[in-house]
């Protein structure tokens, strides 16, 4: 426990932009999916279509998908061969995030699916019975799931930081540049530093833990609200005449 | 044409009618209150009638627009409504917040907003309420929000769905005060859903009475609870007494109908041999120890079979030949000494007596 202990509070450089790293690739993965998943999954809510049911069982069927399986399907599109090959994102951080983001992509979408049937209807339907256009009905949804909605992005953030499958496999994990931390737990581990492999590991714990706490406090002390974060998320646009 | 016209509107879910041909209308600054049973459909009619659902066939004009045809006029059509629902709903927003959501969405001005929440405010009698969180108000409160949030964009046509349900007595009694005050004042068009006949007795112009999804029948208070049109909406509103019987002769303008051998007068220009339901409200049936010596031409003997006290009111069960029930007061029940098995007198004038034609 001592040299775990010495070994943490004495990380070098290479840690620290491994943590930085780690932090970034998942907090940019976690907006990509955000921006994407949120439209989409107010969409497959709020819409009745064929195949409604069998859509969100797929995507919840998704959840556990292993992050090495993601790391090969993206492997193979950015490999030169593949579709995006061409992009030369390929043991890049731009290989990582865009990774991440097809990882987190369905546990986001089926949160917020989830989220939003959470949300009672006759909530939304007041909203429209008072005028509401369709976004400013979804934004009253939001607005009432919020908090279902802070975990989500917590839950996407969390899985996108502690996965090692896609970083190893389409990151090449180059120190200074796709080196997370959990690369370097690896690495560490099979060079035999066992202590400091520990040490990285309750680093990212930490890191975790911190960012979680945060945005806890921040939801139950309501700056969240003043912040107007939802607004800025989703900005209220003209709706429509009539 | 009227301001709201229901034209031969059905809804079916599963296979399963819930609202079949309905047709009603109503009148610009009219209030029209449909009543009936729980599960007849009155709240799928005011949702669709707010556009919340789509019918399976028939039409709905709103100011001769048709709603149903169109999204585009739906849309438009919707923002001139406002629905109040049955279960109180409210954001997760203080009160204020709650009633200006509706004006906010129209992009008033703030100062707009402000005045006219605050007014709608007084009107409901929540003036102090402002900035309390909605959701930790109690029912009763909650819907005076509802209302307050639906009255606050000047709708022309204001839809209840049974807003007093689930309320007690004292809650109901200050909503009602609300309503009769929008009522009386803003002339807005109402149509509301009740299952408390008396509510809609109180409140309403026009009473449209729906028992399994059909429209059985539409008139004023009056004609409704003294005049129902058949024996399910003579047993919805109260009309405890359905005898079943035929009419035997005309007589000096009265109809004289056999009912179980014995003999009622009443007035109806049905014709002898048609089979009649003899429709008696408790409340006309007059209860003595001797026979009456009054005008009533139907006075009959019977057999007290049952007495139960009511609060202030006591119901008299009567074998009369056929059975009868009666009202009274509980302390005239008292007075009289009523006990089960006593002989006792019923009368009931002839022109107390509703009557329609059976199908045998």
């Amino acid at each position: 426990m001592d040299s775990i202990w010495n070994q943490l509070v004495s990380l070098d450089s290479d840690t620290w932009s491994a943590a930085g790293r780690s932090l970034w690739f998942a907090a940019t993965s976690c907006a990509i999916s955000i921006i994407i998943c949120f439209p989409l999954g107010s969409l497959i809510h709020f819409r009745q279509f064929r195949g409604k049911g069998l859509l969100v069982s797929v995507l919840q069927s998704l959840y556990c998908m292993p992050t090495v399986l993601v790391g090969l399907l993206v492997f193979s599109m950015l490999s030169r061969a593949g579709p995006m090959g061409e992009l030369g994102w390929l043991f890049s951080p731009n290989a990582i995030i865009f990774g991440q983001a097809v990882l987190i992509s369905p546990i986001m979408m089926g949160l917020v699916i989830s989220a939003y049937s959470g949300v009672d209807k006759s909530i939304t339907e007041t909203a429209v019975s008072l005028g509401a256009s369709k976004l400013q009905m979804v934004i009253v949804a939001v607005r009432e799931a919020k908090y279902a909605m802070l975990t989500l992005v917590i839950i996407g953030f969390s899985r996108a930081i502690s996965e090692l499958g896609i970083s190893m496999m389409v990151g090449g994990n180059i120190n200074f540049y796709t080196r997370t931390l959990t690369t370097a737990i690896s690495l560490e581990t099979q060079k035999g530093n066992i202590e400091k492999a520990w040490a990285m590991g309750i680093l990212l714990l930490l890191i975790a833990l911190v960012i979680n706490i945060t945005i806890y406090s921040l939801q139950k002390s309501g700056r969240l609200k003043r912040l107007n974060l939802f607004r800025r998320i989703l900005p209220v646009t003209q709706s429509r005449s009539g | 044409m009227a301001f709201l016209q229901i034209s031969n509107l059905s809804k079916t879910y599963d296979r399963r009618s819930v609202l079949s041909g309905v047709n009603l209308s109503v009148d610009k600054g009219e209030t029209c209150a449909v009543i009936g049973p729980t599960g007849a459909g009155k709240t799928t009619l005011i949702r669709l009638i707010d556009l919340l659902d789509t019918p399976s066939s028939g039409r709905i004009l709103f100011d001769s627009i048709d709603v149903t045809a169109s999204g585009r006029a739906g849309n438009s059509a919707r923002r001139r409504m406002a629905l109040v629902q049955q279960k109180p709903v409210v954001f997760k927003m203080n009160v204020f917040g709650n009633i200006a959501c509706g004006l906010k969405w129209r992009h008033q001005r703030k100062d707009v907003i402000w005045s006219k929440v605050n007014d709608v405010l007084e009107i409901v009698g929540m003036g102090d309420y402002r900035e309390r969180d909605a959701r930790t108000l109690s029912g009763g409160e909650m819907q005076r929000v509802a209302i307050a949030r639906a009255l606050v964009i000047e709708p022309e046509l204001l839809l209840l769905d049974e807003p007093t349900a689930n309320l007690d007595p004292v809650s109901v009694s200050k909503i009602e005060e609300v309503l009769a005050h929008i009522i009386k004042e803003r002339k807005t068009t109402i149509l509301m859903s009740t299952h408390d006949m008396s509510q809609g007795q109180r409140l309403a112009d026009k009473v449209g009475v729906l028992v399994n999804g059909e429209l059985l029948q539409v008139g004023s208070p009056n004609e409704i609870f003294c005049a129902p049109a058949n024996r399910k909406v003579a047993e919805f509103v109260g009309v405890e007494n359905i005898l079943a019987g035929k009419v035997l002769r005309q007589e000096s303008g009265l109809a004289i109908i056999d009912v179980k051998g014995r003999e009622i007068q009443a007035v109806t220009e049905l014709q002898p041999g048609e089979d009649v339901y003899v429709m008696i409200r408790p409340e006309e049936i007059t209860l003595a120890r001797d026979r009456d010596t009054s005008s009533a031409r139907n006075v009959f003997e019977g057999r007290i079979n049952k007495v139960v006290l009511l609060g202030p009111l006591a119901r008299v069960e009567v074998d009369c030949g056929f059975p009868l029930l009666g009202v009274l007061t509980s302390a005239s029940a008292q007075e009289l000494k009523l006990t089960i098995g006593k002989p006792i007198y019923l009368s009931f004038k002839a022109t107390a007596i509703h009557i329609v034609k059976r199908q045998a």
